[in-house]
């Protein structure tokens, strides 16, 4: 196997768990309510790619790419209605 | 099912080091978002890992999908592609609804409304503008 895939399969998760640990922690911290919503983006963000590079590691098998289309769909609704939600008090008007 | 060895060893390589750079932005755009001081400038941290970083990530699925499969397999490109038209989207509401309130806290830095018909004007005539404006005030 060549060593950058190699090296990549292990670190490159690593790397993206460590994003996600930094945004969980500004969504604890976060002083606003912006900013949680912010931090939860970027937590779904990297969350979606960290189920594509698990799905290389997994060789095709398995339905990552599926988990991870879900979760930037999902996420992006989410995101929507609760920057609509801090809008406007509420988020079907 | 294939096996890692059908995959050439270039084609790993170049795999393996856009999924590094993908991981790496990704990391950079969230210390970002905990590191810089205000909102507004950490709302362009996250920008990192939706594009640039999604499509290296994505650009690697396919291309290590594609050689294992042993024909063009392009459906991991669906995810960064999404990434990148949805995630400016959400964070023009979350950037809007930020700006709305910081305006009602009167936070220093924050750009008024411009012209008289614009914003404010919407604001008054929404009559939300008093009890938004105690909670935000209250909070801080």
């Amino acid at each position: 196997m060549n060593p950058i895939f190699a090296t990549a399969l292990w670190l490159a998760p690593v790397l993206l768990l460590l994003a996600m640990a930094c945004a969980l922690l500004r969504l604890l911290l976060g002083p606003s309510a912006e900013d949680r919503i912010l931090a939860l983006d970027t937590l779904y963000v990297a969350a979606a790619l960290l189920v594509l590079v698990l799905g290389v590691r997994a060789n095709g098998g398995g339905a990552y790419f599926e988990v991870a289309l879900l979760i930037a769909l999902l996420g992006f609704a989410s995101t929507s209605a609760m920057a609509k939600f801090v809008l406007r008090g509420e988020v079907v008007e | 099912m294939s096996h890692l060895s059908d995959v050439p060893g270039w084609v790993q390589g170049v795999c393996g080091a856009l999924m590094l750079l993908g991981a790496v932005l990704a990391l950079i755009g969230a210390v970002g978002v905990l590191r810089l001081p205000n909102f507004f400038q950490r709302v362009h941290a996250t920008t990192l890992a939706s594009t640039l970083g999604g499509w290296a990530i994505g650009v690697a699925a396919a291309l290590y999908y594609s050689f294992s499969a042993g024909r063009v397999a392009l459906h991991p490109l669906l995810v960064p592609a999404l990434l990148t038209l949805t995630v400016p989207v959400s964070t023009f509401f979350l950037m809007r609804a930020a700006v709305f309130r910081h305006r009602l806290a009167g936070t220093p830095g924050v750009p008024g409304s411009l012209g008289s018909g614009g914003e404010g004007g919407d604001l008054a005539d929404r009559g939300a503008v008093a009890d938004t404006d105690s909670v935000v005030r209250g909070r801080d």
